[in-house]
């Protein structure tokens, strides 16, 4: 017998009869091809040779055994963790909406019928990614935003992950609707950001929900009713504000890194 | 399958008590709910008695993490938890089953106590089993895969037992873990409390004397924010004479202690 396998005399003697060998060695031997299935291996082929109705019966028994092993085998279709980990299980409708919004806008920016000179997608854009991260963390929307408040997950982590699985759908869709009207993706782009830092930097401060709603009404006063009552661009959105968005972007991301330990935002308070 | 101790479960523990909270305020809204309370809880069953409006909810809400005290001080497992500071640790020890339980419709059973546990930072690979075990610990795992609308309220009350099991907290939260459950599911679930004295310190508010009567170790009497009394079931029995209005001794002890405090307005 070598250090680490059981030698094939032995295998043998125990085929032959295991009353005859020491009770010690069957039990080495027994507790030794329970875990090694190279010996398991030895023992069957032996078994073929040295006793053929073993082996039969064996057969038979998986035989039996197998469809009832394959029919557990397909355990019902399971919902990916790994999504969830990413998106609030929230989200999704409103991701949905996103892209049926700015499909929309698109579709009228390229017809130009209704909008004239104004583009109704880089009006909208900034708006979209705030909706989206307000339902990924607003307590009113998220039925289960009590439990999850009290895990040790909640937190920023958690609130960047939603942001950035909210991002990753809205920048490929903005990036096709900018695509088709023939818009920068600067131009759409800085504002998205600098919106969705926002709201999270004022969401440690207020919540966000209520920072996004802020947000919301100051764009909609301030910026999209005006453009759309006079019928043109905003300043805000021309090429030559750009430096101006980056810089609104980089302010509201500094200020995210900062406040990133106070729990406001964790904390839904109803 | 061969399992370890893991060293932080026989690591000695170096607090004395699993809830410490001292001169602990706390707001709902504008109002101060719970009101400079002192309360140390160690491992046992807790029961948390007191008429409507009493501050309950809102105390095992700060407890649960979701309200920051307004005042005081609280200690959770040795930590202190307020403001600031790193909460992961005493979070990863909470098991917590608000009032109104939310959940997601479209999951299965198995899905929301599993993303559950990953909210709750259970290592990946014991995520299967920790789910298995608590969904057959509330008697569900015949219906782990079925959706959650597809369940009655008592079930749904049940998920949210599980959920609060999935990371076997040293600290469980239960708030009026007993309405929609069903006499026979009751009676369960309050096995279910007692095999987790030991090792487990529980809070669970209720407004059913009963409960405490058969599960708690422990009763806390709660009223305007204030704590009333806290002892033994078989001490507040004592304290209801034959005057005092109830059906039971522990009734009687009840509403003795709630008529010698303060009547506010609101109160029926």
């Amino acid at each position: 017998m070598t250090s680490e396998h059981a030698s094939p005399q032995l295998i043998s003697a125990y085929l032959r009869s295991p009353q005859a060998l020491a009770t010690d060695k069957v039990w080495a031997l027994e507790g030794h091809l329970e875990g090694c299935p190279t010996c398991r291996d030895h023992l069957s082929a032996l078994a073929r040779v040295q006793d053929p109705a073993v082996m039969s019966l064996l057969d038979d028994v998986w035989a039996g055994l197998e469809p009832q092993l394959t029919a557990t085998a397909s355990a019902p279709r399971r919902r990916s963790a790994g999504l969830f980990s990413w998106a609030a299980p929230t989200t999704v409708p409103w991701l949905l909406a996103i892209i049926v919004v700015s499909f929309l806008a698109t579709l009228l920016d390229v017809l130009q019928s209704l909008t004239g000179d104004i583009s109704l997608l880089l009006l909208l854009a900034p708006l979209l990614p705030v909706l989206a991260v307000t339902a990924a963390w607003s307590p009113a929307l998220d039925p289960a935003s009590e439990i999850t408040a009290a895990t040790p997950r909640a937190g920023m982590p958690l609130v960047l992950r939603r942001t950035v699985a909210t991002l990753a759908v809205v920048v490929p869709t903005l990036l096709i609707g900018g695509w088709a009207t023939g818009a920068m993706v600067a131009q759409w782009l800085l504002p998205c950001l600098a919106t969705t830092a926002a709201t999270l930097a004022l969401g440690t401060v207020w919540g966000v929900t209520r920072a996004a709603l802020a947000l919301s009404g100051l764009w909609a006063g301030v910026i999209l009713v005006p453009a759309l009552a006079m019928s043109h661009m905003p300043l805000a959105l021309r090429p030559s504000a750009l430096p101006v968005w980056a810089a609104l972007a980089a302010l509201a991301t500094m200020a995210l890194i900062v406040r990133r330990n106070t729990g406001a935002l964790l904390h839904p308070q109803r | 399958m061969k399992t370890f101790v893991g060293a932080s479960e026989l690591a000695p523990k170096t607090y004395a008590w699993e809830i410490d909270a001292k001169g602990l305020s706390v707001r709902a809204g504008r109002r101060r709910a719970v009101d400079g309370i002192d309360l140390r809880l160690g491992t046992g069953v807790h029961g948390l008695l007191g008429p409507n409006g009493a501050g309950k909810t809102t105390l095992i809400r700060a407890l649960a993490t979701v309200l920051r005290p307004a005042g005081g001080s609280l200690h959770m497992l040795g930590h202190a938890v307020g403001d600031a500071g790193d909460q992961r640790a005493v979070r990863r020890a909470i098991g917590y089953l608000p009032q109104e339980f939310g959940y997601y419709r479209r999951f299965t059973v198995r899905e929301f106590v599993e993303y559950m546990a990953w909210l709750k930072e259970v290592p990946k690979k014991e995520i299967p089993g920790a789910v298995q075990r608590a969904v057959e610990r509330v008697g569900l795992a015949d219906r782990a895969d079925d959706r959650m609308k597809s369940l009655s309220g008592g079930m749904v009350r049940r998920v949210g037992i599980a959920q609060a099991l999935v990371n076997d907290p040293r600290i469980l939260l239960l708030d009026e873990p007993t309405v929609g459950l069903d006499p026979a599911q009751r009676l369960r679930f309050r096995e279910l409390l007692k095999s987790l004295a030991d090792e487990t310190c529980v809070v669970v508010s209720t407004h059913l004397v009963e409960d405490v009567a058969a599960a708690c170790t422990d009763v806390i009497l709660f009223a305007d924010g204030r704590l009333v009394f806290q002892g033994t079931p078989r001490e507040l029995e004592a304290i209801g004479g034959p005057e005092d209005i109830g059906g039971s001794p522990l009734d009687r002890g009840y509403s003795a202690l709630l008529a010698s405090t303060d009547r506010e307005a609101g109160t029926w």
